[in-house]
């Protein structure tokens, strides 16, 4: 019997599962570990450190303008890894598929899974799924698991930000966020924002020459960039100062925000970076970010303080300096 | 420096040259977060005092009204529709956020047109849209009304606890123990009522009026029409967010006011119980009446310890005064209404303001 | 309350509906309470109404008022 929709029996380690795994999985990744058939993969890694980093992936809808569920769960992992300051190398994946999902749509998320595991020079090599009744998962649910080495001379943590260091963001904020919100039930307006989702390997490889003079690097997912920007404070220690005016927004994501009384700052993002650096190779580092294709739009946005410890201050248009908070609960849309 | 930089700072030299304690009150919850966003309150002199005022419908919906709603959607049969503002906003022992996590249908909409749109699509189910704000929301919740009336929506409904300004600010200025020497008019609610509420009250209270708008330069052009009205002791109702606002207001959704609600007795969170206060829907339109259709049942406040949300709501103490702030009372973990609505005075001073002793 | 935006109408179909353009977004907003709003006018949009039409000449001045008020003079 051919069905086009996940039944239980697909997840019953059964036949039904095995032609699930050759039909759906097989096809989309071939490649010596998974063919191998172990229980488990068995890794040769370079020398250096190990980074390892894992995330689980539930979104509404599963496919959206810019993205989808599938291309996120890769970003996702790698750009965690590229954070580190790791080469992401191998990866893992865990599914948790609802009852009834289409087998076209596990088809096309698969299959992005792959390109973009392609794009992003990382092998996935071991993985899992589960099916759970209808009712009990939203669609599909996706873990990865990455794990990446450090090359010498790397070393990204929050801990060696000093005072006097400059704070970049690799281009506009915001996109993400408002490209999921706008497909949500309940908001209907069209904006032609497209998610950013994006590996973005490509920016560790360029910093990867500056050495030491990159302190620390992180991706603004939830929360945003004000979030981002609160956790790096309070792990370092010191305070930042953000101007306003430099933190690039692109005209559509500020408009469709005013009119949903949300603030691009703490919409999420998949394909940006916050890097902080030295301030004596800054300039240099910018240039070369602004030569990719993914960071095109960075910008230096503010600087590394003593005080005030542990906070973000964001300076306006004015010449006031406000604090700017992590985001608190949900970051709903509201109309007062 | 561009040109309009250079003008901000112009309006800022010479709101920074007063030298007399005036203290100026704004009433709209969009104003406490443009002010606070944009750092007017820290750059205006000390002997300057921004107040915000009753200004944001989350933060003076009574604590009871919220129980109200809370028993309300226990009723299995109901799927309630509401703006992001109210989901955290605390009843007694509990908030729509939570209700929803025990498993009530609650959603978020942008429009109350939203809301009808979902009525159309549940048949079975029996929605209703709650209805909070001035005189600049309840016209949509009216025409949303009028619409559904039109279709003959029998699922539809609305639970009215929309407000209106003019009295509140009249309790305001009739208090001897409050100073507020001029008003930074709501922009959006004038946009609708016209300037003459206004003119009324400023004859009344003898104190000048600045109908504003919300860009920075918007505020701060208000704060100079104002400081200029009290220099030459004038107390008139002036407009500066012309662009939007028409001294006789807009016609069309005054008469959708007036033709679904009546005034109605009205309690308020921190103010307490003000006659004509409040919009009830009128028995012309009863069938789209939520409190009419459903138990809903009249729950008074009952008052929250250490909290001074009344006061800092009356402007009679900043925010950072209340011995809550920031200590037990934070926008996570809200106790005051004021701390829970984004635009509410302790939320905005808690996210934005700098504390100068932690400097 | 009242967060309003401006937004500029590009489209008037039946039952006063109108499409509204903020920076690129595109929305739907009903135009009962400014029935006379026509495509080109900006409008204030609140909670997914038109509630009034926005004076494009005022919008564009940009400190001719304030002159006007004799800031210059003062």
């Amino acid at each position: 019997m051919k069905t086009d929709r996940i039944l239980m029996a697909h997840g019953s380690g059964g036949s039904m599962s095995q032609q699930l795994i050759d039909d759906v999985f097989k096809k989309a990744w071939n490649n010596p570990y998974l063919s191998a058939m172990l229980d488990g993969a068995l890794l040769d890694l370079p020398p250096g450190r190990v980074a390892m980093t894992t995330d689980s992936f539930v979104i509404t809808p599963l496919f959206f303008p810019g993205g989808a569920i599938g291309k996120l769960s890769i970003c996702g992992t790698v750009n965690d890894l590229v954070a580190c300051g790791a080469k992401p190398l191998f990866l893992s994946t865990a599914m948790i598929i609802e009852e009834g999902l289409p087998l076209s749509d596990l088809h096309k998320i698969v299959d992005s899974m792959a390109r973009t595991a392609r794009k992003a020079r990382i092998c996935l090599v071991t993985g899992d799924t589960k099916v759970v009744e209808r009712g009990s998962a939203d669609g599909i649910f996706i873990n990865t698991t990455g794990i990446g080495v450090i090359p010498s001379g790397i070393d990204y943590r929050p801990s060696r930000i000093k005072d006097g260091d400059v704070v970049m963001v690799t281009g506009p904020v915001g996109d993400h966020g408002l490209a999921v919100l706008a497909q949500r039930e309940g908001l209907r307006f069209a904006t032609p924002a497209l998610s950013d989702c994006a590996p973005l390997g490509v920016i560790g490889r360029v910093l990867e020459k500056y050495g030491g003079e990159v302190k620390c690097m992180r991706d603004p997912t939830r929360g945003g960039l004000a979030t981002v920007l609160n956790e790096l404070a309070r792990q370092s220690g010191h305070g930042i100062l953000v101007e306003g005016g430099k933190i690039p927004v692109s005209p559509v994501v500020q408009g469709a925000c005013d009119m949903m009384g949300l603030d691009p700052l703490y919409m999420a993002n998949e394909g940006k970076m916050v890097v902080i650096t030295a301030p004596r190779q800054a300039a240099e580092i910018i240039r070369d970010l602004r030569q990719l294709s993914e960071a095109s739009g960075s910008a230096i946005i503010g600087e590394v303080r003593l005080e005030p410890r542990q906070m973000v201050l964001l300076q306006t248009e004015l010449g006031a300096q406000r604090i700017l908070a992590m985001l608190e609960g949900e970051h709903l849309p509201r109309i007062c | 420096m561009t040109d309009d930089q250079v003008y901000l700072q112009r309006l800022l030299t010479e709101i920074k040259g007063e030298s007399s304690p005036y203290a100026l009150m704004e009433v709209c919850g969009t104003h406490t977060m443009a002010i606070a966003r944009s750092g007017i309150r820290d750059l205006v002199p000390p002997n300057l005092k921004l107040l915000s005022g009753p200004g944001c419908p989350v933060c003076v919906t009574a604590q009871g009204d919220i129980d109200a709603v809370v028993a309300m959607v226990q009723d299995p049969a109901i799927t309630l529709l509401t703006f992001g503002d109210m989901m955290r906003v605390p009843g007694t022992n509990s908030s729509l956020q939570e209700e929803r996590s025990r498993g009530s249908d609650i959603r978020v909409v942008y429009s109350p047109l939203d809301a009808l749109a979902a009525a159309g699509q549940m048949p079975d189910r029996q929605v209703v849209f709650l209805g909070i704000g001035f005189e600049t929301t309840a016209p949509p919740v009216g025409a949303t009304i009028q619409q559904a009336a039109e279709m003959r929506l029998a699922n539809f409904s609305v639970l009215s606890l929309h407000k209106v300004v003019p009295p509140a600010l009249e309790v305001i200025f009739g208090d001897p123990d409050i100073q507020v020497d001029g008003l930074i008019c709501p922009g959006h609610v004038v946009a609708v009522t016209g300037v003459e509420p206004y003119r009324h009250l400023a004859d009344k209270a003898h104190k000048p009026m600045v109908v504003t708008g919300f860009e920075t330069r918007d505020i701060l052009e208000g704060i100079v029409m104002l400081l200029r009205q009290l220099h030459r002791d004038r107390a008139q109702a002036e407009i500066q967010y012309r662009r939007v606002v028409k001294p006789e207001g807009n016609k069309v959704a005054q008469q959708t006011l007036q033709d679904v609600f009546e005034p109605a007795d009205c309690r308020w969170r921190g103010l307490g119980l003000i006659p004509q206060s409040g919009l009830k829907i009128r028995s012309v339109y009863q069938d789209y009446d939520a409190r009419l259709k459903f138990e809903v049942p009249d729950i008074e406040d009952v008052p929250i310890k250490g909290c001074a949300c009344g006061e800092v709501l009356r402007g009679r103490i900043t925010p950072r005064e209340c011995a809550l702030f920031g200590k037990g009372c934070t926008p996570l973990q809200p106790i005051g209404p004021c701390m829970v609505s984004q635009e509410g005075a302790c939320a905005a001073y808690y996210r934005y303001t700098p504390d100068k002793g932690r400097l | 309350m009242c967060l309003g935006v401006p937004g500029k109408i590009i489209k008037v179909a039946d039952n006063y509906v109108g499409t509204v353009d903020v920076n690129g977004n595109q929305m739907d907003i009903s135009l009962r309470l400014t029935p006379e709003a026509q495509p080109g006018e900006y409008v204030l949009i609140h909670a997914g109404f038109a509630m009034e039409i926005i004076d494009a000449d005022i919008a564009a001045e940009t400190i001719s008022y304030m002159e006007e008020m004799g800031w210059y003079d003062r």
